[in-house]
């Protein structure tokens, strides 16, 4: 079987996207007639992908924040304790990685756009772009600043580059005004990109 | 030296980044689920390793041209042929009864 590598396809009068939106429809109905799943399995994947975002990694990190057992738990074993919580992160290795007052820590995937998407839902465009990919390694900082994020210069930034089978996701540092907080109060101050590192919690 | 590949672009100088949300369309999120569902335990009929060759295999331009879900979609049928999950004869006929039906405006998906 030769791969169709040319992508201008059989039809001049069909665009790119109306070709593949039409792939979509074509390769689902008979994926479901073949009985590998039905309609409903349908429904229900894109149902459960609406219900994902980032506030389960805001849960994750306001626990660690109470409690430090759990928290060195997290960073030991990031799968483990997300699990702990009764959320299933899948055939993945996850790791947690601290921010301190000397390390900031910045997530990216250079080859793709792999993303702990069990714990913040499916990534934004620009975290699949390739602005974003290919200079995030080299010049975190400049980067950061497309975010309107600044950190003081002898802050480390260390970027990890996602695979396939290993996400990352950044344990942001508390802020100290969020003392005697309770779980709710500290998820309501977390943001999807602190959890990336592209920004972090300033109050 | 290794010559580097289109999608391996880490390092690489490129512009100011503009960071934009995206609002996906209901087919890019049956795009993302037929990937989920494909790739489930109790199917195993697309690895992620799978999806990614299928989109690196794509020529430069191709790559550049393309949206991020229309990759993905490209990568799942390519997939699913090499399996033999289904045949490229049957998807471009049902393609074809998908536009005779008016199109993927016109379908009912759900």
């Amino acid at each position: 079987m030769s791969e169709p590598h040319d992508h201008r396809h059989g039809r001049d009068d069909e665009d790119s996207v109306s070709y593949y939106r039409t792939m979509e429809i074509a390769v689902r109905s008979l994926l479901i007639e073949k009985g590998i799943f039905s309609a409903q399995d349908v429904r229900r994947t894109v149902e459960a992908m609406d219900g994902r975002n980032y506030s389960r990694g805001a849960r994750v990190v306001a626990h660690a924040w109470q409690d430090g057992a759990y928290r060195a738990r997290l960073l030991a074993n990031g799968t483990a304790a997300v699990e702990e919580l009764g959320m299933q992160v899948g055939p993945l290795k996850l790791v947690v990685v601290e921010n301190t007052p000397a390390v900031h820590n910045v997530v990216v995937c250079t080859l793709c756009s792999c993303y702990p998407r069990m714990l913040l839902g499916l990534p934004p465009d620009w975290y699949k772009s390739r602005e974003y990919r290919s200079r995030v390694v080299r010049e975190p900082r400049a980067v950061l600043a497309d975010f309107g994020t600044a950190l003081p210069a002898d802050v480390t930034i260390r970027v990890h580059d996602s695979t396939a089978d290993m996400r990352y996701m950044v344990l942001p540092m508390r802020p100290p005004a969020s003392a005697g907080e309770s779980a709710a109060q500290l998820e309501r101050r977390i943001s999807r990109d602190a959890l990336v590192g592209t920004a972090v919690i300033d109050r | 030296m290794t010559m580097r590949s289109n999608h391996d672009m880490g390092g690489l100088a490129a512009g100011r980044l503009t960071p934009r949300e995206h609002e996906y369309e209901p087919w890019e999120k049956r795009v993302d689920a037929l990937m989920m569902l494909l790739s489930s335990k109790q199917r195993q009929l697309l690895t992620v390793d799978e999806l990614r060759r299928n989109i690196e295999a794509l020529g430069a331009d191709a790559y550049d041209r393309m949206t991020y879900y229309e990759r993905w979609m490209h990568a799942i049928g390519q997939t699913l042929i090499q399996r033999g999950v289904i045949n490229i004869d049957e998807l471009g006929r049902r393609m074809e009864e998908v536009r005779a039906a008016g199109g993927p405006d016109a379908a009912v998906n759900q």
